[in-house]
Formats: structure tokens, C-alpha cells, sequence
């Protein structure tokens, strides 16, 4: 619970596409604004589905969105 | 803070003051004599299943004149589905509630067990059903803020 170990750099793609709003990005892949906020926070790791969904948006290799790191 | 977390802190307001209120209401006839009924048993089913319809009501009300508000205040439309995030924190408060639910159910039938009057036992129950649902609403708001 909490601080997931996967990040994004959701917010920064979002930017550099047009400044899309969370809202508009959330209505692409199926989701409420809510989540598209808490998967930015870092609160929610989104389904592999939904990871692919936003990967489809950006037209970006899933990797290059999203990160896994181990923590002790 | 998020519609989710609105709706339910408004959820969990309403659920303690229909209770009380319903419960006072109940009290008070059954001191004045309005209740006729000797049997305890049928007493205690008729209280619970007038809880639950007037719950069911009230909370359809409610829910309609926050999302009035909710448009209203926010200039926002209510999301009209669940999606991943919603479903996940449901179920995992759902099986929060329904462990708390669990204990009081076991605790109501071993009251019996040990003589206690039945009425006590129908209180346990009665409680461990709102209890559990008090404790469902607090999950899915704490879920919604502090992630899964």
C-alpha cells in the first residue's frame, strides 16, 4: 500500500502533448480523472492493460513510460 | 478532494444519522406503546428490515441531491462508471467489512450460547452490520487517499 516501487512520467508527457489534461487522457484510455491522478502521484499502479492503453496514447514504448525499481 | 472521497464521507454521515435518527424514532414508539408485538423476535425482524428499506431510500435520496450539489459547486459531472481503481478499492474495503461483520455475527450467536437475552443478541447484530459498513466507507476513503 502506499508509494508504489513503479513510476511514470505521466505528468511531463501529458505537457509536451499539447498540455493534455488529466481529463482528456483519462477519457482515451477509459478511465476516471481520478485515477489518471493517482497513477501520476504514484498511488495506483495501473493494470498491464491500462499501461498499455496510456503507452498507445503517447505512441511510446511502455518502458519508456514507466519504470520498476527494487526497494530494500 | 476527489468526488469518491466526498461521496464517501457524505455516505458515512448520512448511514450514522439515518441510524440514529431511525433508532430514536423506534425507541421512542416502543416506550409510548405504539409497538404492540410481545414477540421479541418479530419485534427485532421488523426493526431490521424497516432499517435496511429506509436506508436503501434515504441513501438514493442523498446520493441524487450530492450529485446536484456536486455539479453545482465543482461545475463537474459525476463519473458515470467504475473503472480498475474503483473496483479494486471496493473490493478491498468490501472484505474489510465483511470480516467486521463477521466477528459480530459470531460474537451475536455466542451471546447466545452463554444465556444472554435475545434482544442482546439482535443489538449485537444490528450493530455489527453498521459497524461493518462505517468501517467499509472509512477503508474506501483512506484507500482513495493514500493509494493501493
Amino acid at each position: 500500500m502506499g508509494k508504489s516501487l513503479i513510476s511514470n512520467n505521466i505528468r511531463s508527457l501529458r505537457f509536451n502533448h499539447d498540455e493534455m489534461t488529466q481529463q482528456q487522457l483519462a477519457d482515451k484510455v477509459g478511465v476516471t480523472r481520478q485515477t489518471i491522478f493517482a497513477i501520476e502521484k504514484g498511488n495506483y499502479s495501473p493494470s498491464l492493460e491500462l499501461a498499455f492503453r496510456i503507452a498507445l496514447v503517447f505512441n511510446l514504448p511502455l518502458e519508456e513510460i514507466f519504470s520498476f525499481e527494487l526497494k530494500d | 478532494m476527489s468526488y469518491q472521497e466526498k461521496k464517501n464521507i457524505v455516505s458515512l454521515i448520512s448511514t450514522l444519522l439515518i441510524f440514529l435518527l431511525y433508532s430514536m424514532y423506534v425507541f421512542q414508539m416502543y416506550k409510548e406503546g405504539s409497538f404492540h408485538s410481545t414477540d421479541v423476535f418479530s419485534f427485532w425482524g421488523s426493526f431490521i428490515i424497516i432499517l435496511i428499506v429506509v436506508s436503501i431510500l434515504a441513501k438514493i435520496i442523498i446520493n441524487i441531491i450530492f450529485n446536484i450539489i456536486y455539479r453545482i459547486t465543482t461545475h463537474e459531472k459525476e463519473p458515470s462508471f467504475s473503472d480498475e481503481l474503483d473496483k479494486l478499492i471496493h473490493f478491498k474495503s468490501i472484505t474489510v467489512s465483511h470480516y467486521v461483520f463477521v466477528v459480530g455475527f459470531v460474537l451475536a450467536i455466542g451471546l447466545l450460547a452463554i444465556d444472554v437475552p435475545p434482544y442482546i443478541m439482535f443489538i449485537v447484530f444490528i450493530f455489527s452490520g453498521v459497524i461493518s459498513d462505517v468501517v467499509r466507507m472509512i477503508t474506501e476513503i483512506y484507500l482513495y487517499r493514500k493509494g493501493v
